[in-house]
């Protein structure tokens, strides 16, 4: 066994020890903190890039891909042992570089975004926990232990979002992360349990033995539960639960845009490096158990219930969200929406295409929502923490750096054709629905979703980038020209610092280039994952179907950019009051776009008001029904007590009251007796002489 | 009447004033006497019983009566030093005032 497949949990090890060293060092401390956190990301980034290594150059075998495990007993109960352990794949090495570098680059970033916060120490001591659970979920071969990373990572997103607690809404918003996910964990949950149950390991792989292998999977298919489902598929669909609350999708995606009350560094790690690509990698990991059973489809992709569930909801969501994005007005909004969309392709894409194709986009999306939300992180500090995009405008002037790399992240996202590597995922991930044997709608709904990517990224550039700044409409209105001038000239949007730009730059070129290890001619990507050799072949490239279809992509690209340097980019609005060009043309569709379908609502009006109303009658049975019979046992006890104490008192205290009475009465006759006069006792002496002598008289004759 | 009877009457008599002054006298000293004279009373008695007794050739009763003396002796000594030495703690030898001995 390779010394790295052995000591593949220093990696989460090393932010979780870090964040253990930060949280029990006083505040100051902030270099310590930073270089702790930052120092556990590079040396995690290094052991990642050597288990890459050994993961490398084992394509082509029988075998398949490189995979070796390591084991193990860690919990007994009854006659048997639970053991943990951790996988080295190419899975997981994709997602170990990627979390480490993508997390360092967000972690060197945040020294800048946070240095003026109080919290200092206890944001990087989060921010290394998160990591480290990530990594966790990432290198687990066991469901046991992914579930606890999973776990850790559900914690830390809430302390995170909720790390500006002092405002209300970040302490609901981290709430409704931890709430929501929570409902998808129970999922996740019941389908590992039921796991357990049926095969007797929660370890993924064990040389034939794991729960992913075909001895379990066989064993799994035969039997039926509700419905005449397979097993394999009802505990598919409840893991997939988890990973619909951990990734927001539809239903339980409210959860995402609202985290945005979190510091933006946070953003960014839970939308590109983090969190959400925890759910994606979930159904990556346990894709033999939803792919188990498969009739073959057209292209050798595995088309199975679970699979067909997994490819709508990502659809649903693609399209859904990306609408959602079009009318809103808060940079991160936007971009959180955007994310919910992209991680619907990247469902949709394992769905259809299988592991690779949703994992290419999952790696291309981190790097360039990474960009994108470090970059609107650079744009809010630059403009005094200003989040509304109508009151931002013209900032390329002011910060060029973070308009370029922007500008970048923008084209990567909306699939700008050849040069991004957006283009490349979306491309691949367009193509397997195209190809998908059950439905051509996820297809159309993945192309109309790019479209409306392309529109809201350039609605979103032009409106902050382009035009004029309108931040401070409030000073040009104020009389004195002198004063208004150099205080505007102070509260201009100003450049970030270079620990800011320089982690922008590095993700900018990742999002161009990484591209190239996913397109069509060279689909190392693929192959790699898969254990296969590569080959160069252009001709893939111009070959009839993928040609006809990047050719209608780019078109649907071209439409949407177009549209929205058309509607935005040509007339700018000059106040920040100013009505949107939508919302002018269609009021209706935008106000309902704009409160995102009126999900939040809804779930006002049916979850949340059924939980308040059975949460209601839990309160009530408690303070009536089970309170009453505690009070009913209370008063009886009660009234045993009192006729205690009645018997106590009346009874058996009465006799010896009395006999203490008497005692005491006697005392007390007899101090009076003892009263000091020497004198008196030799009266009493002398009358009881005179007793004497008449006693013994008297009794003498009787 | 014989001699035995008046003497005992004389003894009984004696007694009495004794005990009479030891309880109504207020000065510590004046009690110390009856409380004398009671113990004189008591001597009377041995010495009565031992004459008109049915031994009288042997001299227990003299005996007795001397024993008792000197213990009465000493008996004083120790009471008017204790009537000094309540004089000098209390400035008083009224027996009233002095009742201290209760707890």
């Amino acid at each position: 066994m390779i010394w790295i497949v052995k000591n593949l949990w220093l990696i989460p090890a090393l932010p979780l020890v870090a964040a253990g060293i930060i949280s029990v060092n006083k505040q100051p401390k902030r270099k310590l903190a930073a270089s702790l956190a930052i120092g556990s990301m590079v040396l995690g980034f290094l052991l990642s890039l050597c288990a890459f290594a050994a993961t490398l150059g084992h394509g082509g075998g029988e075998h398949g891909a490189f995979r070796e495990v390591f084991s193990f007993p860690w919990l007994q109960f009854g006659g048997q042992w639970m053991s943990i352990g951790w996988v080295l794949d190419p899975l997981t090495a994709v997602m170990l570089m990627m979390v480490t570098f993508v997390g360092m680059l967000i972690f060197i970033f945040s020294v800048g975004y946070m240095a003026h916060d109080v919290n200092f120490m206890r944001f990087f001591c989060f921010l290394a926990l998160f990591a480290s659970g990530m990594l966790g979920v990432v290198i687990a071969n066991n469901l046991l232990l992914l579930f606890i990373s999973w776990e850790i990572v559900g914690l830390t997103s809430y302390l995170l979002i909720g790390f500006w607690y002092h405002k209300p809404s970040a302490a609901a918003a981290a709430k409704k992360a931890f709430i929501t996910t929570r409902i998808g964990d129970l999922g996740l949950l019941i389908g590992m349990v039921w796991l357990y149950a049926e095969t007797g390991t929660l370890n993924f792989y064990e040389g034939g033995k794991g729960c992913l292998e075909s001895g379990a999977l066989a064993q799994m298919l035969t039997h039926a539960t509700i419905g005449g489902m397979a097993v394999s598929t009802a505990i598919g669909l409840l893991i997939f639960l988890g990973a619909v609350g951990k990734s927001g999708q539809l239903p339980l995606h409210v959860w995402l845009p609202d985290a945005m009350e979190g510091p933006t560094p946070v953003s960014a790690l839970i939308h590109a490096a983090t969190m959400v690509a925890a759910g994606v990698f979930l159904v990556a990991r346990v894709y033999p158990l939803m792919a188990a059973g498969a009739l073959m489809g057209e292209h050798g992709v595995p088309v199975t219930t679970s699979l067909t569930i997994v490819t709508w909801i990502g659809a649903l969501t693609a399209i859904f969200a990306a609408s959602i994005a079009v009318a809103q007005n808060d940079i991160k909004r936007i971009l959180a929406y955007s994310t919910v969309s992209q991680l619907g392709y990247m469902m949709m894409g394992l769905g259809v295409g299988g592991v690779a194709v949703g994992m290419f986009h999952l790696i291309t999306h981190a790097f360039f929502k990474a960009l994108l939300f470090l970059g609107s992180a650079s744009v809010i500090h630059g403009c005094h923490e200003e989040q509304d995009i109508r009151k931002m405008g013209g900032i390329r002037k002011y910060m060029p750096i973070t308009f370029a790399v922007y500008a970048v992240g923008m084209l990567a996202l909306a699939g700008f054709p050849l040069f991004f590597s957006g283009f490349w995922s979306k491309d691949e991930i367009l193509h397997a629905a195209h190809g998908w044997s059950v439905s051509q709608v996820p297809f159309y709904l993945g192309c109309a979703g790019a479209l409306f990517t392309a529109f809201y990224m350039t609605r979103q550039v032009a409106l902050v980038f382009f035009g004029s700044y309108r931040g401070h409409p409030e000073e040009s209105s104020h009389g004195h020209f002198a004063h208004s001038h150099s205080s505007s000239h102070s509260h201009d949007p100003h450049e970030s610092p270079a620990v800011m730009t320089v982690p922008l730059v590095i993700l900018a070129g990742f999002a161009i280039l990484l591209g190239v290890i996913g397109t069509p001619a060279w689909p190392w990507f693929e192959t790699y994952l898969n254990g296969h050799h590569v080959e160069f072949d252009l001709g893939k490239l111009t070959a009839s179907g993928t040609l006809t279809l990047m050719v209608s992509s780019s078109l649907i690209v071209f439409t949407g950019l177009g549209l929205g340097v058309w509607l935005y980019g040509k007339r700018q609005r000059k106040t920040a009051g100013e009505q949107d060009v939508l919302e002018a043309f269609q009021p209706a569709i935008f106000k309902v776009l704009q409160n995102k379908y009126y999900i939040d609502e809804l779930y006002e009006v049916t979850v949340i008001r059924f939980n308040a109303f059975a949460a209601w009658l839990c309160d009530f049975a408690d303070k009536w029904i089970f309170g009453g019979a505690v009070l009913v046992v209370s008063y009886l006890t009660l009234g045993f007590a009192w006729l205690y104490r009645l018997t106590d008192e009346y009874f058996v205290n009465l006799g010896f009251d009395a006999g203490c009475d008497s005692i005491r009465g006697g005392g007390g006759f007899l101090s009076k007796l003892h009263a000091g006069r020497v004198q008196t006792y030799l009266r009493i002496i002398g009358v009881a002489l005179v007793m004497l002598i008449l006693f013994l008289i008297w009794g003498r004759k009787a | 009447m014989t001699p035995l009877q008046i003497c005992l009457l004389v003894s009984a008599l004696l007694f009495a004033i004794g005990f009479a002054g030891a309880v109504t006298r207020r000065h510590a000293i004046l009690a110390l006497v009856g409380i004398e004279l009671m113990l004189n009373a008591a001597n009377l008695n041995f010495i009565v019983f031992w004459r008109f007794g049915a031994h009288p050739e042997a001299l227990t009763g003299v005996m007795f009566v001397i024993f008792s003396i000197a213990i009465a002796a000493a008996e004083a000594a120790v009471g008017l030093a204790l009537v000094i030495a309540i004089y000098r703690h209390y400035k008083t030898s009224n027996l009233d005032e002095v009742k201290d001995l209760k707890g």
